[in-house]
């Protein structure tokens, strides 16, 4: 065709009216077959740069907040200050309960301790002009902190009278300062530090008592609003793996099983049938619709507890169903009938030949279906703030049935807080971490489909 | 977790039953040797197992049904008369205290001196029932192992037995898919119903103003309750969606199916895909804190007044989420049209986009318009992205520019974690609910209907 478009005339020997016509619109013709190509290729390089601009603006705005501005101090773990009686010990006597009585009320005594008076005590060592400013002293470190100094004594009373080097986190804002979150310029009514601090962080930091370490806390800890720059993502990724737990050990063998009987075994009738469209249509109903579910029937008529991963994963298993029967069903169905046949031919009964001989080729397939099944509940947001799972929860859960958060849920209440300054690297950070999760459960699926695949 | 203990006896059991009932079976074998078993050891096995745990299992669900409201009903019976006389309300609030008194969570010196008997009472009675309970499932176990081991014999069909057993398990199974369904419905008609004893149905599908008062002050001041801005809102929104991912994703199929080197088509198919993985909570983050200002920006650049929350800032995003849902489907069927009817248009001349235009994509447009109604029941659907990036302001208007609200924020705002379902400001969430389902499954049905038609064209 080509040819024919560099030498339109030479070729044609006698130009009939029609073939006159066709030529004359050929450069037209290959013209508009050039636009129409580039635009496809246009409408694929758009939708790449999309996905490459999400991901490099999600990673470059979450990655500093891995790093979180800490302070180096020698904390002295003062007797005059720390004067608590010796920690109880189980007498030979005593029982289980009374033991655990007197130790609560030791720690309680141990709580009443003012450990902040270590951090700015240690603080006023460094800084000399400290005394004037004792309001700004007692906000340099995050005030979760002190509770890291009390678990250190409750851990073992005898660090009292010992000095310690430590890395305390320090207050949201100081971090928000140091990596330039804040316009620098701003007057001093609208910076959150005041003049004095700012003075501190900038010659501490320079001094490098204050730098930037890698946040263990945004993975140990739960979430706080008392002391946000020690806010974590622990007791949301406990309640998620709970959750997950719940869909793995529901959904999934439900899931299998279903597709099992669906086609094996279902007779073809109307009612297999009306199961069939059934299925399709749950795959599609929107998440929030399951949310409803779980607030009106797990929650209204079984009375199961709020907020808690059970009743989100009751609700997640019921979601994910769907796409695990598809994808089962689709694994049975290409496995080809020759394998019943010769199961059934030596004498099998059906069911031998299923669970025997087919199941076991269909694994593979199986397991790729529940896995993105698996992140597809993972990242589920919706139907978890209609159950209850949006409220604050301060504690990492030991039990499916506690209050918990989750992941995608931490997500959204993060970036409604109002410090939004730290808080947004923070929410970045935390979507960086379920997108890491999703992208390794999908891996793993792909890998497993690459393995194990076979063509038949 | 008693009953977590239980079920791992149980557990327990199915393995003993399993062992000890091929043990059975092979020493009936070797005494009957002239004839031969029925089924294979692990059947008999199986069987026992079964036998042993099914009827324990069931005796206790029944009784993890029954038994909390009788023992609550058996210490309401030994409470004070001038307690027991109370209205229904106050007993819960009564029998939930003496619960926590049960177990330990209450503080001991504010409770009174029957409180404090009821407690007893009650710890006493959860304690036996926890005895009665075992020691039942205990019986019943062993009797149904002894029974079923005492049944073995080369006649009996065992296979048989375990097969009808796992069959009605597959059932059961695929059954929770339709009760789910069920579930949905009839749990949100309830409660719609309940929401329509307050709120007539004509204000609710034809109100043209959304304002629900938070307080129910009296029943004069309900608030108002119009379905039409939250309707407008939503499609607003699905509309600007479509317009970003149809034309997009289309050219996307188009030409990856068509015109790609098979080493791009089989990089980029799965990247793009990858949208369609990603959390809409992450897509809802990005659409408030960069494609929101960002839109606001370009609208100052250009004389335009645009909020950085918008249905146009939720609607380009939610647009991208759907790209791959339009271009994976619509890929799948495009490459389902036969080459024959290519190359038959490539003959006679035509240029490969003509082909493409006028050969190609007609034959696939139903299976495209299937696409683009699953894709739009998508977007009616999504709700993350529209709680953060619409600015949630029940309004009625046609501007994108604008803030506005949909269906699924306002199920979200009006089910804020409470679980009182009584005022018609927490019910009209299920009535909204049932309107969404209602609307996403006439466009599902619809989508499955012609895809299902234009399948049976070319096999």
């Amino acid at each position: 065709m080509t040819i024919i478009a560099e030498n339109p005339i030479k070729t044609v020997v006698h130009p009939s009216l029609v073939q006159q016509k066709v030529v004359a619109s050929l450069s037209r013709r290959h013209r508009k077959e050039k636009l129409f190509r580039r635009t496809g290729l246009l409408a694929v390089l758009i939708s790449l740069a999309l996905v490459a601009v999400l991901f490099i603006n999600i990673f470059s705005k979450g990655m500093p907040a891995f790093w979180q501005s800490a302070i180096t101090l020698d904390i002295y773990f003062d007797p005059k200050i720390i004067k608590i009686p010796e920690k109880p010990q189980q007498q030979a006597d005593e029982s289980e309960n009374d033991f655990r009585q007197r130790y609560l009320a030791w720690q309680t005594e141990v709580g009443f301790v003012n450990f902040n008076r270590l951090i700015t005590d240690s603080l006023q060592k460094i800084l000399p002009d400290a005394t004037k400013h004792r309001r700004d002293l007692a906000r340099v470190v995050t005030s979760g902190e002190r509770f890291a100094l009390r678990d250190m004594v409750v851990a073992d009373p005898a660090i009292i009278g010992q000095t310690r080097t430590l890395h305390l986190l320090t207050d949201a804002n100081i971090d928000v300062w140091l990596k330039g979150n804040i316009d620098r310029s701003l007057p001093d009514e609208q910076q959150q530090l005041s003049p004095k601090m700012r003075q501190w962080v900038d010659q501490l930091a320079a001094d490098g008592v204050i730098q930037n370490r890698f946040s263990l806390a945004l993975f140990m800890n739960p979430d706080s609003r008392s002391s946000l720059a020690s806010a974590g993502l622990a007791g949301a990724f406990m309640g998620s793996f709970y959750m997950m737990l719940v869909v793995i050990l529901l959904a999934v063998p439900m899931g299998v099983a279903a597709a099992i009987y669906l086609e094996e075994f279902a007779p073809r009738n109307k009612i297999t049938d009306l199961v069939e469209v059934n299925i399709n249509n749950l795959a599609a109903v929107p998440s929030i619709v399951f949310g409803l579910l779980g607030a009106s029937v797990l929650i209204g008529w079984f009375n199961l507890p709020m907020s808690a991963p059970i009743v989100g994963g009751l609700v997640l298993s019921l979601m994910t169903l769907p796409t695990v029967i598809i994808a089962t069903r689709s694994t049975l169905k290409a496995i080809p009938p020759s394998i019943r046949q010769a199961a059934l031919g030596l004498g099998a009964s059906k069911m031998q030949a299923i669970f025997h001989h087919v199941l076991p080729l269909a694994i593979p397939g199986i397991l790729t279906g529940a896995i993105l099944g698996v992140a597809q509940a993972l990242g589920e947001t919706a139907p978890l703030l209609l159950i209850g799972m949006k409220s604050f929860v301060a504690s990492i859960p030991a039990s499916p049935f506690e209050q918990a958060s989750a992941l995608p849920v931490q997500i959204y209440l993060w970036q409604g807080n109002e410090l939004r300054n730290f808080f947004e690297a923070r929410t970045s950070a935390a979507i960086i971490v379920l997108l890491m999760m999703m992208i390794s459960l999908n891996g793993l699926a792909i890998w497993l489909r690459k393995k194990y695949e076979k063509r038949w | 977790m008693s009953n977590l203990s239980l079920i791992v006896v149980l557990l327990v059991l199915l393995a003993l039953g399993y062992q000890l009932g091929m043990a059975r079976s092979r020493k009936v074998a070797t005494v009957n040797a002239d004839l031969r078993m029925h089924s294979r050891p692990h059947h008999y096995g199986m069987m026992v197992g079964l036998w042993a745990v099914l009827p324990a299992f069931f005796i206790l669900l029944l009784w993890l049904w029954l038994s909390p409201a009788v023992i609550n009903a058996m210490v309401l019976a030994q409470l004070p008369a001038e307690v027991a006389s109370q209205s229904a309300d106050q007993l819960r609030v009564v029998s939930q205290r003496i619960s926590n008194l049960a177990n330990n969570f209450g503080v001991v010196a504010d409770a009174a001196q029957w409180e404090l008997n009821a407690a007893e009472h009650l710890r006493q009675l959860k304690a036996n029932s926890a005895i009665v309970l075992t020691a039942l499932m205990a019986v019943i176990a062993a009797v149904g192992m002894l029974f079923s081991l005492l049944k073995i014999t080369p006649r009996l069909k065992a296979r048989h037995q375990v097969e009808r057993v796992v069959k009605a398990l597959l059932v059961l199974c695929s059954t929770v898919a339709i009760l789910t369904t069920i579930g949905i419905v009839l749990s949100m008609v309830g409660e719609t119903l309940k929401f329509f004893s307050y709120i007539p149905p004509t204000e609710f599908f034809f109100g043209t103003t959304w304002n629900p008062r938070f307080s129910t002050v009296g029943v004069g001041e309900q608030g108002n309750f119009g379905l039409v801005p939250l309707l407008s809102g939503t499609v607003l929104i699905a509309g600007i969606a479509m317009l970003v991912a149809i034309p997009l994703g289309l050219m996307v199929a188009i030409y990856l199916a068509e015109y790609a080197p098979l080493k791009l088509r089989n990089t980029a198919k799965p990247v793009i895909e990858v949208l369609a993985g990603i959390p809409t909570i992450v897509y809802g983050f990005f659409a408030l804190v960069t494609v929101g200002p960002f839109l606001r920006d370009l609208g100052a650049a250009i004389g335009l007044d645009i909020n950085a929350t918008s249905a146009l800032t939720a609607g380009v995003v939610m647009g991208i989420m759907i790209i791959p849902f339009i271009s994976s489907l619509s890929d799948d069927i495009i490459t389902q049209v036969p080459k024959s009817m290519r190359d038959g248009s490539l003959g006679l001349g035509a240029t490969k986009s003509e082909t493409i235009l006028k050969v190609v994509l007609p034959a696939a447009l139903p299976g495209i318009v299937g696409a683009v109604l699953l894709a739009a029941s998508r977007a009616i659907g999504e709700t993350m992205i529209v709680v953060l990036a619409a600015g949630n302001s029940p309004a009625l208007t046609a501007n994108p520019f604008e803030a506005v609200s949909t269906v699924t924020v306002t199920i979200v705002n009006q089910l804020t974690g409470d679980n009182d379902f009584s005022s018609p400001q927490s019910l009209v969430a299920f009535a909204l609910g049932l309107t969404l389902f209602v609307i996403t499954l006439l466009l599902n049905v619809m989508a499955l209907v012609i895809v299902r038609k234009y399948r049976e064209q070319y096999e």
